[in-house]
């Protein structure tokens, strides 16, 4: 009988870059930036790593197919590296094989990096084109953008709970000025301005009913983390943070192609997270979760995985943001870095960039004193790869 | 007895005034008339507009029993791979049919339905569906710009519960170079107005009618309506005139609304014709155009029992004015635009990929689970009902002529698009099944959850270096 992975793998270190349009860097420095910061953190050598998982989606705008990008800018000593891709959530996939890796008994020590150079395009938004989703849907499906997948959802859920634009907008507006407020505290953040309810409502539209600070921005970065096994993480410190779940849903085809998907939610979400919390042992999410890193690509992504993580009950996330429940200084703080709002979205990094945030939270460590939070107990991260209708929710659960 | 079984048109949603050509290009010392022409949209095409008019007149009758398919034009968007083909792929006709593209002539649309005719008469086919269709790019500022307009027709010939039969037709040809186009070139060429009016016009449509009306011993007063095409209004009415005509016998004019259409425009004129006729009725149609075809049909009474038809009226009633001369240059890909760079990325159409699909792309094809019933597109193996997931128990199921309603969608500005925002959305169809589509002839003000929605076939994208025109459907607002 399978019993998961709870308390048998610890994170002992972490690294993450400067998220930004870092035009004087290479995916390669990326790497090496994080990677440095991570073994130096964990206190171990590179010999000491057996094995590492590499994260990066956009693979043909930096540092092209395989891995073997990675073990060249690292001089990993011909270890096994696996290259991971999943989407927006490839970054909490390189985290999940690295766990597997050790939960399995194959390795004590495991390396987890995720990088992506988004910044190499020549164009705003994240890399198009119409094979991206094979060469079917390149003769059937619409040019879908990322902001246009997720405004679709936003217009499906004003519709279903009856919003006005300039209400469901309002909504949306307090959960994007809520980030810049925590980005403009963070010195890693890409984003670090303080942005307004009213500047939020009337920036201009991107993909209607969202505006240009709904969506996240658009950042090169890496982030990586070094795990071994609960019993040997005490050696390399004091402060190991656990996995107490890693969980992972992928569409069925249920929402995009059968009727009964109510388009104003993310059904992946909903399962991933109810899996994570069953192999955590979490019974009220809205209570024992203290805080959260989600997958924030839109304004509306944030909204509804409230719902769907069971943080709000279902429809009523509006009165959870208008109470400011989510803030820094709320009852549950989601986005404390500034989310992928104010960090960018380097697809590779993202899931990895969570983890790291609650890592240093969960440590004491965040850079500033106004930024830590009051003993968290549990950390989440989520972490979603694909559109609303078609894709892939991770969902991990950290502690000391 | 042999003649037309039903009828179908199809003209585009975008008109331009004259007065919006001439303000912008009319230094260039070209005098349009009052009216307006029918505009392709930017996803438009000679193909898409045939396919829209071929759907128009297959409403209610079985598309299994088309074995003919003829496509008629002058601005056929492939010289190799038969657009014919390709139209007969779009609207799910069987493989066993006949094909054919007719070509190179305004006077096409009358040659392929004698062709079908002659097919069906001589017992080698038993229902030819003609489409004639046309959406000509003529050079800014010549007098071709606003005296053409896009649009098509549709007629099925076939044998049983006619509607009209086809009691007798004449032709002559002449190679009487008017307008030519080489093959390499984009814009057509023609000698003077004069020269076309009175050594071409005035001489060749009154040859054609006499001549019918002398082989079957007719008089032109026998005639409930006469529809020839009336590039020169003042010409056409002295040609009734001489013909011995009365005004009122001749078919309304259709230039100052939708514009000369070309091959398509005999065909329109029938049409229109058929719309109001009454059984007993004979209607006389003349094409011109290297020469010309005229026939003459006698109406049945079983036009009574002809069901709903877009037709001519209801295509003209509804219409939204397209008040800038530059998105239509931008439409027709006369001017070069800024699309972003995301705009330019290449894509090279995997040909084997688009036949093996060929049914869910062109013909937008899905399955239907014999075990639950659940339509789904694009065609599955494994049920995508939850509650089922049988395995390879699918029969094929058409969406095409499915209506739905607009389950969510969004005006996305990022996307790449030569009218943007670029609208798609969802659609939930009647009796089941949903999937994302591009949402066009729509104004994403008037756009709503909920709102009801028909499928389109349109041009999806034009890729220039591997020659490749990409069709599918889309989804659009329900036109009245």
């Amino acid at each position: 009988m399978a019993e998961g992975i709870k308390d048998k793998v610890a994170i002992i270190g972490m690294g993450c870059t400067k998220f930004g349009e870092l035009w004087d860097k290479g995916a390669e420095d990326l790497m090496v930036d994080s990677f440095q910061e991570c073994i130096e953190d964990a206190g171990i050598e590179k010999k000491d790593i057996q094995a590492a998982w590499f994260g990066v989606h956009f693979e043909e705008q930096s540092v092209g197919k395989g891995a073997t990008s990675m073990a060249l800018a690292l001089k990993l000593p011909f270890i096994p590296v696996t290259r991971v891709e999943n989407f927006c959530a490839t970054g909490t996939e390189a985290l999940r094989g690295a766990c597997y890796g050790v939960a399995s008994g194959a390795y004590d020590i495991a390396l987890a990096l995720g990088v992506e150079k988004l910044k190499d395009t020549g164009y705003g938004g994240l890399p198009g084109g119409p094979g991206l989703m094979g060469s079917r849907n390149a003769l059937i499906m619409p040019k879908i953008t990322a902001p246009g997948s997720f405004a679709m959802m936003a217009t499906r859920y004003f519709a279903v709970y009856g919003l006005s634009p300039e209400e469901g907008k309002k909504m949306l507006a307090r959960v994007s000025a809520k980030s810049h407020h925590n980005g403009s505290l963070n010195p890693k953040a890409h984003l670090r301005r303080e942005i307004t309810v009213e500047q939020v409502m009337n920036a201009p539209i991107i993909a209607w009913p969202l505006g240009l600070f709904d969506c996240c921005g658009v950042s090169d970065g890496s982030a990586a983390a070094i795990v071994t096994t609960a019993e040997m993480a005490k050696k390399f410190r004091p402060d190991p943070v656990y996995i107490k779940s890693l969980q992972i849903a992928l569409s069925s085809g249920e929402e995009l192609m059968y009727t009964k998907w109510d388009g104003a939610h993310v059904e992946t979400g909903l399962r991933a997270g109810a899996l994570a919390y069953k192999e955590a042992g979490v019974k009220d999410p809205r209570k024992e979760i203290s805080m959260a890193e989600v997958h924030d690509c839109f304004s509306i992504t944030e909204a509804v995985t409230m719902e769907d993580l069971q943080f709000s009950p279902r429809g009523k996330v509006k009165e959870d943001i208008e109470a400011g429940r989510f803030n820094l200084d709320g009852e549950q703080p989601v986005q404390p870095d500034g989310g992928l709002k104010c960090f960018g979205h380097p697809i590779g990094a993202s899931g990895l960039r969570m983890m790291y945030e609650m890592y240093k939270q969960l440590q004491g460590k965040a850079q500033l004193p106004e930024r830590q939070l009051k003993n968290p107990k549990l950390g989440l991260t989520h972490n979603m790869g694909g559109f609303p209708a078609m894709n892939i929710v991770s969902v991990a659960i950290v502690g000391l | 007895m042999v003649g037309i079984k039903s009828y179908g048109a199809y003209i585009p949603r975008y008109r331009i005034n004259h007065n919006t050509i001439f303000s912008a290009v009319g230094f260039l010392g070209t005098f349009p008339p009052p009216g307006e022409n029918a505009i392709a949209n930017h996803d438009e095409d000679t193909l898409s507009m045939a396919v829209a008019a071929g759907v128009d007149c297959l409403n209610g009758m079985k598309r299994e029993e088309i074995d003919g398919l003829y496509l008629a034009t002058t601005s056929q968007p492939y010289m190799l791979r038969q657009n014919s083909a390709l139209i007969a792929a779009a609207l799910d006709l069987q493989n066993s049919i006949r094909t054919a593209d007719f070509v190179g002539s305004t006077k096409s649309g009358t040659s392929a339905l004698l062709s079908a005719f002659d097919a069906v008469k001589g017992g080698t086919s038993t229902n030819v569906l003609v489409c004639a269709s046309d959406c000509r790019v003529s050079k800014p500022g010549s007098s071709q710009e606003h005296l053409y307009g896009d649009a098509a027709a549709a007629v099925l010939m076939g044998s049983d519960d006619v509607i009209a039969t086809l009691e007798g037709h004449f032709s002559v040809s002449y190679d009487f170079p008017d307008r030519w186009k080489a093959t390499s070139e984009k814009f057509e060429h023609a000698w003077e107005d004069r020269f076309i009016r009175d050594a071409g016009y005035a001489k060749i449509i009154p040859e054609t009618i006499s001549g019918l009306l002398k082989k079957y011993n007719l008089a032109i007063t026998d005639f409930t309506k006469i529809a020839f095409p009336d590039l020169y209004p003042r010409e056409h009415a002295a040609i009734v005139k001489r013909l011995g005509a009365d005004p009122g016998q001749i078919q309304g004019s259709l230039l100052d609304k939708v514009g000369d259409t070309g091959s398509a425009s005999p065909l329109m004129m029938l049409v229109a014709a058929l719309e109001d006729a009454k059984p007993g009725d004979k209607i006389m149609i003349a094409s011109f155009g290297n020469g010309s075809d005229a026939m003459f049909f006698q109406v049945t009474e079983n036009i009574k029992k002809m069901g709903k038809r877009r037709g001519i009226k209801k295509n003209l009633e509804t219409k939204k004015e397209l008040a800038s001369y530059e998105k239509y240059l931008a439409f027709r890909n006369l001017t070069p635009v800024e699309l972003g760079m995301r705009g330019e990325i290449g894509f090279r159409t995997p040909m084997s990929t688009l036949f093996r699909e060929r049914k869910t792309v062109l013909a937008l094809c899905g399955s239907k689970c014999k075990r639950c019933g659940t339509p789904q597109y694009p065609p599955q193996r494994i049920c995508v009902n939850p509650d089922c997931g049988a395995v390879d128990q699918m029969e094929g199921y058409r969406f095409s002529d499915k209506k739905g309603v607009l389950f969510t969608y969004t005006g996305d500005n990022l996307a790449a698009s030569i009218d943007p925002p670029a609208i798609y959305g969802f659609v939930d169809f009647d009796g089941g099944g949903r999937f994302w589509f591009d949402i066009t002839d729509c104004d994403l003000d008037s756009t709503k959850v909920g709102m009801p929605v028909e499928m389109t076939f349109r041009r999806r994208y034009v890729d220039e270096s591997g020659g490749v025109y990409g069709y599918s459907w889309k989804a659009m607002p329900v036109r009245a």
